[in-house]
């Protein structure tokens, strides 16, 4: 790809969108992944017996569905992304790919 | 094909030798389970088979590397769920929520949680900008030979540390459940592997990754229904029946001592995360599929089944406590006469399979034991497709050959030696690994994939200023301080070494290795000042435009 090529990429609207958009997107959901995880792993380290507290009259604990909703969490976030990306985000591409002709 | 079967004629023999050899020598403690044997020939004839059909579909270094790109979301994701789903991490973790309960479900998580974040910022990325290795991607704007050399060495790395255990653990594994010699099984996992991945490549590994992934998982969730099934579906009335067999009682609902600090805790996130963000087997099942749509979508679905079966090795596990634990026909009498306490045969990580008599009675027993030796032989394939493909294509085609025009069969070939001499380096390291302390193994092989792949893979796609001298050193730095925290750590230096204190009071060094890779990266980055540095600066734009366009990317073969 030559200089001239590279700034009409990078010129392109389209092209200024899907990057700006997706990486917003990519980067929020990342963070609330991280952010899960760590609140987790730091309960753990810190104050474990938080998660041993009991609900319901038996022996279950809040931190068996706490567990389990991670597990849910970490799939549901993954199929928000591919539902935009595969959609919007695939779409726009394709349009930007579309408008640069022969670069691409 | 005649010189590949030159060579393995004589493993083949030697598997004869080693049988016999055995049946001479010292009577085996365990009897021939009969249905576990004809269950799993029935796997390996199957396997056999699609390796035939898939070797008469292997005609290009595309195809052999990747399954001509071929593969769709679905079936990939399958794929990757199959080489995440190691027996390592079915036994393993079943037998440790059997021992410490709600332990095993950390590290589940732990496992799981970097998936997702790989499907963010990685998985597309990945599939646009490389080939056949994810050598490809940290390549693609620095220098090829020592950008190529510190990922195959990472690599190579990665996959025999993975290999001693698999080996180790099949060995085990058979011994117990088959009633066949060490040295038999291992030379068995290691000829069937070579045969898969030499004449089926990619697509073969593939194939026998997905069945396997089906089998395991019908498997778990009929052991997991029996048990809830036990309790009327009530998670309440298992727990409670688990409770008050166990020895810790309502200690194994909550978070004992798998974790004990903040650094510890910190730092398994990161290995465990980034580690997985740095297999080189994983990272090459992108490139396996036509485009980054389907990237995504493959990770989608193994996010879901590999989140579906820590569920089930999770209930496993209880069920586990509630049926084996306590139970005379499960138990070790010669090692209770001893130690006291109520262990069971073959040790915790046999929890899940005496699961499966307790539940099914033999013929599931069977079942489940020929899944286990499938799990370990589909894993160890992708690790060996993965480390033979370090070595053929990015050492022998991109290093010694300088970039310049490799013949392509001369690289399969070279790709095909590389697999039958990863397969015997791999039998001697079973055999001779068989009476060592092997827990660390898959620990280093994590932190070296987290601090050595991992940060330069990451910073080639995301970070401009980064140049080819940043990479090198810093990756080395990653490399080298994740080997030595690990040998001065407590597994290593108090376990094996017999020393009394460990010099690094962590086991777990992801934390700092990876932060001392990051930095060294940085530091060599912005203080190279070179003439290579700046046109590698300048041909970031270009690279992210491809990144994230898909221009000019690889696409799929057609046929």
């Amino acid at each position: 790809m030559t200089k001239e090529q590279i700034e009409h990429v990078k010129n392109n609207p389209k092209y200024q969108k899907l990057v700006k958009e997706r990486s917003k997107f990519a980067w929020t959901l990342s963070i609330i992944m991280l952010v899960v995880y760590y609140a987790f792993i730091l309960t753990i380290a810190f104050s474990p017996e938080t998660l041993g507290t009991k609900i319901g009259s038996g022996v279950m604990t809040i931190g068996i569905p706490i567990g389990i909703a991670i597990i849910f969490i970490s799939f549901i976030l993954a199929g928000i992304y591919v539902r935009r990306a595969n959609g919007e985000f695939d779409q726009l591409t394709k349009e930007v790919r579309e408008e640069l002709g022969d670069i691409a | 094909m005649k010189k590949l079967l030159l060579l393995v004629l004589p493993l083949l023999l030697s598997v004869a030798a080693v049988a016999s050899g055995t049946i001479e020598g010292e009577i085996e403690k365990q009897p021939l389970n009969v249905s576990a044997i004809i269950m799993f020939l029935l796997f390996v004839g199957g396997t056999l088979v699609i390796t035939y059909w898939a070797a008469k579909r292997t005609k290009t270094a595309k195809d052999f590397y990747t399954a001509g790109g071929g593969i769709t979301g679905l079936q990939n994701g399958m794929a990757i769920a199959g080489d995440y789903m190691s027996a390592a991490s079915f036994l393993g973790i079943s037998g440790l929520v059997y021992l410490a309960g709600y332990d095993g479900l950390i590290y589940s998580i732990g496992f799981l949680v970097g998936w997702p974040v790989i499907l963010f910022l990685i998985s597309e990325r990945l599939r646009n900008l490389g080939k056949y290795t994810f050598a490809d991607v940290a390549a693609y704007r620095l220098k090829q030979a020592p950008i190529r050399t510190l990922a195959a060495f990472g690599s190579i790395a990665t996959v025999i540390l993975y290999l001693i255990a698999q080996m180790v653990g099949a060995g085990k594994l058979i011994q117990l459940l088959f009633g066949l010699p060490y040295e038999l099984a291992v030379v068995l996992v290691g000829t069937l592997m070579i045969l898969y991945v030499t004449f089926g490549g990619m697509l073969a590994t593939t194939w026998v990754q997905i069945i396997k992934a089906i089998l395991l998982l019908a498997g778990a969730t009929f052991m997991a229904l029996a048990v809830l099934s036990h309790f009327g579906f009530s998670l309440d009335a298992m727990f409670a029946a688990a409770v008050e067999v166990h020895g810790k009682g309502e200690a194994i609902m909550a978070p004992g001592g798998l974790v004990s600090d903040p650094i510890s805790a910190i730092s398994l996130g990161i290995a465990l995360m980034f580690g997985t963000a740095g297999l080189p087997h994983i990272l090459m099942r992108f490139f396996t599929v036509a485009d980054a749509k389907e990237a995504r979508k493959s990770v989608f679905y193994a996010t879901g089944f590999i989140g579906y079966f820590y569920i089930l090795t999770f209930i496993i596990g209880f069920g586990a406590i509630i049926m084996v634990l306590n139970n005379p026909e499960y138990l070790d009498l010669a090692k209770q006469a001893i130690s006291g306490g109520s262990p069971i045969l073959g040790g915790k990580n046999m929890a899940a399979i005496h699961l499966s008599h307790a539940v099914g009675g033999n013929f599931f027993l069977g079942f489940i034991s020929a899944v286990a030796f499938a799990t370990i032989l589909a894993v160890v394939s992708g690790l060996t497709l993965a480390g033979a493909s370090a070595i053929s294509h990015d050492l022998y085609a991109n290093v010694f050959n300088k970039g310049g025009e490799v013949d392509e069969a001369k690289e399969m070939r070279v790709s095909k030696i590389a697999t039958v001499a990863l397969g015997i380096i791999a039998i001697f390291l079973g055999i001779a690994f068989e009476q060592q302390n092997i827990a660390f193994v898959v620990g280093l092989a994590f932190a070296i994939a987290a601090s050595a792949n991992f940060p330069v893979l990451f910073l080639s796609m995301f970070w401009s200023k980064l140049t080819t001298r940043g990479a090198v050193i810093g990756g080395s730095l990653g490399l080298g301080t994740a080997i030595m925290l690990v040998i001065l750590g407590p597994i290593v230096w108090v376990q094996i070494f017999g020393n009394a204190e460990a010099i690094f009071p962590y086991k777990y060094p992801a934390l700092f290795s990876v932060t001392v890779a990051f930095i060294g990266i940085w530091f060599f980055s912005i203080t190279d000042n070179s003439e290579d540095a700046k046109r590698e600066r300048e041909l970031f734009e270009a690279q992210d435009i491809r990144s994230q366009t898909g221009i000019g990317a690889e696409g799929a073969s057609e046929h």
